[in-house]
């Protein structure tokens, strides 16, 4: 039963994506975006990572992607005329996302012991009872890797700053 | 009973559940109309709805009945699967939250809790991640109604939820502390020591966090004094101009859904949720029945309060301008929600 969980929400995923690619409207792609993310926080849900899959609803498809949406929607962008493509494209492009998928499948068969099986709450058993989800992220990220995580925030203040200097209107 | 595998149980109890608390929610959407349109008609002194039915009780019904029955216009050049889908979105989220509230107190019945649909240990992220996707029902149906004014007031009004969303979340962060969870049964358990001194309004010290809670959760419906978006185009409506009949119903319960479930998480965080305020000084007396359905009568009597409340600042209070709004919550109510996380963590830490 697990399996077809996992397969049907993969499979929304792919398809997702997919439909991502191929639309030719640029609302119809942002929206299957979040089509894409809500199937991986569904995921995330499957292996025990139920906080992670709340935090992937919450602040990618609630927040990141509406911004998106917003663009998109203050742009009026209308869709797009389909073009015959590049010749660079097709000969370097279908080899090429073939030869990686075969790599990586090759690398995901021949070291499965290794990495192991996903199968619901293993990320709960491994830790032991009695530590949630929650306490486990927040050690890991308030008391082991304390430093990089203080390091990003300025990083991502520095990006704000950045966007909001390059956006004011010129005195 | 007894024939039935656990997994039956489970699921047949479970069904019969949801399909009462959605009975009970559409019925307390159609009764917080009315509820709304008296208030406001009294503090504007004069009757409600007084005509249909004895004291005007059927005039809500009786308009979604007109509305459902109205034309079903679908204007030219609208952008129709987005056009369509969008009402269901804001619908579907808005009634989705309950599923994780706890009416009463818990009672287990063949390992089934009969009070709460579902208690998922991090319930409280579940609504707001709820309401973050409700957020796509405003923002589409603004775009996708081919219409100027209507676009404006989903850009707005999504900016608006997005931005106050923020304080929204982190206003509940002191609660998560003080409750060491974010299961709201345990939120609610951990209120329940002393009756009214132990909720954390009041005893617990986050009153500041529950201020700032009503406010976001006023901006997050798009009610009063924060409802620009309905009526600031007021000549066009707002994101559910283009919409007729069936469609408009949905935004219209989707906006009432929306009140209900912030008042039933401001009585569960805030207020103790379904616990009595007189605590354990009152013995229990009464049968079984009885004492089952106490904590869900102080429940649906605390929801009510924060309805009236929400109706009362709708009736006396005026508008919000745009770039007022926007300055209020991210200059004012954002660091006064990160001075509460951090003025209770710090309490916390040398507290013990």
């Amino acid at each position: 039963m697990q399996l077809a969980f996992f397969l049907i929400f993969a499979g929304l995923a792919v398809a997702g994506a997919l439909s991502f690619l191929l639309q030719r409207h640029p609302i119809n792609s942002a929206l299957s975006l979040v089509v894409v993310m809500l199937s991986l926080a569904v995921l995330y849900w499957s292996l025990g990572a139920e906080f992670l899959a709340a935090a992937q609803v919450i602040v990618y498809s609630g927040a990141v992607m509406v911004l998106f949406v917003f663009v998109i929607m203050l742009l009026n962008a209308g869709e797009e005329l389909r073009t015959r493509g590049s010749k660079a494209a097709y000969i370097a492009g279908f080899p090429g996302a073939a030869a990686i998928f075969c790599l990586l499948t090759f690398v995901f068969l021949s070291r499965r012991t290794p990495l192991g099986y996903a199968h619901p709450g293993v990320l709960n058993a491994a830790a032991g009872e009695g530590s949630s989800n929650i306490a486990q992220i927040s050690t890991l990220l308030f008391r082991d890797l304390l430093l990089p995580f203080e390091v990003t925030s300025i990083l991502i203040l520095v990006a704000i700053l950045g966007a909001v200097v390059l956006a004011r209107k010129e005195q | 009973m007894s024939s039935l595998t656990p997994i039956e149980i489970f699921v047949l109890l479970s069904l019969i559940k949801v399909a009462l608390v959605i009975a009970i929610m559409l019925g307390a959407v159609t009764y917080t109309v009315l509820l709304e349109r008296k208030v406001v008609g009294r503090i504007q002194n004069r009757w409600g709805p007084s005509r249909v039915g004895p004291f005007g009780l059927l005039q809500t019904a009786i308009d979604g009945a007109k509305l459902f029955l109205k034309e079903d216009m679908i204007p030219s050049h609208v952008y129709k699967p987005l056009y369509l889908i969008a009402p269901l979105i804001a619908l579907v989220c808005a009634l989705l939250s309950i599923s994780v509230v706890p009416f009463g107190a818990p009672l287990y019945f063949h390992g089934v809790n009969l009070f709460q649909i579902t208690d998922i240990n991090i319930g409280l992220l579940v609504i707001l991640g709820v309401t973050s996707i409700g957020v796509y029902g405003i923002a589409i149906s603004g775009w996708a109604s081919n219409n100027k004014y209507s676009l404006l007031g989903s850009v707005r009004s999504t900016s608006q939820m997005v931005s106050y969303e923020l304080a929204l979340g982190l206003s509940l962060v002191g609660v998560v502390l003080r409750a060491r969870s974010l299961s709201l049964r345990e939120i609610v358990a951990s209120q329940s020591a002393h009756g009214l001194l132990t909720w954390n309004a009041f005893g617990g010290f986050q009153f500041i966090a529950f201020f700032v809670y009503l406010i976001a959760a006023y901006a997050e419906t798009n009610r009063s004094p924060f409802d620009l978006v309905e009526a600031e185009s007021e000549l066009t409506g707002g994101y559910h101009t283009e919409y007729s009949s069936i469609k408009f119903a949905m935004f219209f319960m989707a906006e009432y859904a929306n009140m209900i479930t912030v008042s039933c998480v401001a009585t569960l965080l805030f207020f103790g949720g379904a616990g009595s305020p007189f605590g354990h000084l009152i013995p229990a007396f009464g049968g079984r029945f009885l004492q089952a359905a106490l904590p869900v009568f102080w429940f649906v009597s605390k929801v009510f309060f924060f309805l009236f409340l929400y109706i009362w600042v709708r009736g006396t209070l005026p508008r919000f301008r745009y770039d007022q709004l926007m300055a209020f919550g991210w200059k004012f109510l954002l660091p006064v929600a990160m001075a509460n996380i951090v003025i209770t963590s710090l309490v916390y830490a040398f507290h013990g």
